[in-house]
């Protein structure tokens, strides 16, 4: 232990200013948070894994039902017939053409939404007078199942693309709407002051400052209105059926209903899920976590 | 050290202030300050008047809720007095929070550039300019870094370059070192005494901690809480550089505290004792 002098009035260094840079610089390679990357391999182990595993899990028990007779094979058909009949109609081209028909409607549909939806979103948050007289009914629209507007829309549209995008619409605008609304209600007083000191006012203040505080939830809710517009685009298709609109994954349905085609009616129902989860996985969840991640939201790697 | 006391319900005249001779950057002349709601309490700041000279550093101290931050907000143009006036022939004022208060969608470098461009700066000057601003506050080559990936001292230090950016000739910090561990805070304040020597900025620099207050100001002033009022005014007036340990400050401060403790026990007793004042 040393003993250092005491010199009453001395300044004890410390105001040079390559001192207070080479202490800064000390004090930041202490004080910075590290970051732990996760090797890609380790990364697919943990993601990738585990909903394989759930989907053949699935499958054994899809299996071992059928094998168990517990349901006659035209009600509980072998994932080997679902198989079967989707490769029939992949040949015949059926499968490409409904796909690819649902998801320009579910695209277009959903574009849509969210151009109206922003567009409402913004005018709720804006205008408390506009938030009072439609917010309840915006929110209210949302647990309304969207399915409840086809008849609606088939007599004032008929069958037509029309009737099955207004569905899409009032199934996927709430969501967005409410998303949006919800986002800009959190963003923190302190970013507004900031903006403002700033010198951030009016439209400057939603630029720079508001929407992009308002992101996160903003996201969420375009993630479940593309959820609702699918949904919806299926209920529409289902019911809306026309042999001018042309095959798509809810006319396979029904088609499948109609011939009693069990493993129609099951493949169907398969590729409605793969395309809307697919959409999901591919599209939202990524943008998602790479938001929430650049804001320091969420851990290196979770998943 | 020089001692200036003022009773407690004298009202300062603005020529009364030492500094006259300078011109003023901040004059506050009779504020009064009531929020909506809040008319059965005493104001959060009654009848204060406070003049800051062109390259002062002022520190204002006293307990929570003696209207400090208010005062900061009325400067800063956030919020309108009752009554009284605020100028600033200073011009505009930037204001530093407690917390940075960075944006989290924008890199570093972004948050200061974001600055710029609300201040009128061209694109393509931007990106220079605010690295030329990191530098100044020791943090080169952090432009690109997110808010996330950098300590708190470190995103002080870029809260403080963006409160430079804003080219204002007032800083207005709020409490800005609060939230930080000792051995940053003290850092920082050599950091800042260095940036006010460069730029000959006017700054008030509200604070509880009262060394911090004689560590950083020309002048102390000790307010009262509800009402906030002026209660005593210290002139720092120690020789060559300060550290938060020196004896000179250490002497000064535990005066202050002396007072600043008279104050808050004032409070124990109730307004009663007040109104018989």
């Amino acid at each position: 232990m040393s003993i250092g002098t005491f010199r009453s009035g001395g300044s004890g260094g410390g105001t040079a200013v390559d001192d207070v840079a080479s202490l800064e610089a000390g004090l930041d390679a202490l004080d910075t948070p590290t970051r732990t990357t996760v090797p890609l391999l380790a990364r697919l182990r943990r993601s990738v894994l585990p909903p394989i595993v759930a989907v053949l899990f699935l499958l054994v028990v899809w299996i071992v039902l059928v094998a168990l007779h517990v349901k006659p094979t035209y009600v509980l058909p072998p994932p080997s017939d679902v198989w079967a009949t989707f490769l029939d109609y992949w040949q015949k081209g059926a499968v490409q053409e409904a796909v690819w028909n649902s998801l320009r409607r579910a695209f277009v549909g959903f574009s849509i939404s969210v151009v109206v939806g922003t567009a409402l979103g913004l005018l709720l948050a804006q205008s408390r007078f506009v938030r009072t007289a439609i917010g309840p009914l915006v929110s209210g629209l949302q647990s309304l199942p969207s399915v409840a507007w086809v008849p609606a829309a088939i007599i004032w549209f008929g069958l037509s693309d029309a009737a099955i995008y207004t569905v899409v619409l009032l199934g996927a605008v709430p969501s967005i709407a409410n998303g949006l609304l919800a986002g800009v209600q959190q963003v923190p007083p302190l970013y507004l002051r900031v903006g403002r000191v700033l010198g951030a006012r009016g439209w400057a203040s939603i630029r720079y400052v508001v929407l992009p505080a308002a992101m996160p939830g903003y996201l969420a809710g375009l993630r479940q209105g593309w959820a609702f517009a699918w949904r919806s685009l299926m209920a529409a298709e289902l019911i809306t059926f026309s042999p001018e609109l042309g095959t798509s994954l809810g006319q396979l349905l029904q088609i499948g209903r109609e011939l009693s085609d069990m493993t129609l009616v099951m493949a169907a129902i398969l590729m409605i899920l793969v395309v809307g989860v697919g959409i999901e996985l591919l599209v939202f969840a990524p943008v998602e976590r790479r938001m929430l991640r650049s804001r320091g939201l969420t851990t290196g790697s979770s998943a | 050290m020089t001692l200036a006391t003022v009773s407690e319900n004298q009202q300062w005249a603005v020529a009364d202030v030492p500094e006259s001779d300078v011109a003023p950057a901040i004059v506050l002349e009779r504020v009064t300050k009531r929020f909506r709601g809040d008319e059965a309490r005493p104001a959060v700041l009654q009848d204060v008047s406070l003049t800051v000279a062109e390259g002062e550093f002022v520190s204002l101290l006293g307990a929570s809720g003696c209207g400090k931050s208010t005062l900061l907000s009325l400067v800063a143009g956030l919020e309108k007095p009752t009554s009284g006036t605020v100028s600033t022939p200073g011009g505009r004022a930037a204001l530093m929070f407690q917390e940075p208060a960075l944006f989290p969608w924008l890199t570093a470098g972004q948050n200061i550039e974001l600055a710029l461009k609300l201040r009128g700066v061209a694109r393509k000057d931007r990106r220079g300019q605010a690295e030329h601003l990191l530098e100044r506050v020791h943090l080169a080559g952090q432009h690109g870094s997110r808010v996330h990936e950098l300590s708190g001292g470190m995103r002080q230090r870029v809260a403080l370059a963006r409160a430079l950016g804003q080219e204002a000739r007032i800083l207005l910090m709020d409490e800005p070192f609060a939230a930080l561990d000792a051995i940053t805070r003290d850092v920082l304040h050599d950091e800042l005494t260095r940036v006010w020597e460069e730029t000959g900025l006017s700054i008030v620099f509200v604070t509880h901690n009262v060394r911090e207050a004689v560590r950083l100001g020309q002048r102390v002033e000790l307010m009262s809480s509800r009402p906030g009022r002026f209660v005593r005014r210290w002139t720092v007036d120690i020789e060559g550089p300060r550290r938060i340990e020196s004896a000179g400050v250490a002497a000064l401060a535990s005066e202050i505290t002396d007072d600043l403790r008279r104050e808050i026990r004032r409070h124990a007793a109730g307004a009663s004792t007040e109104a018989t004042a």
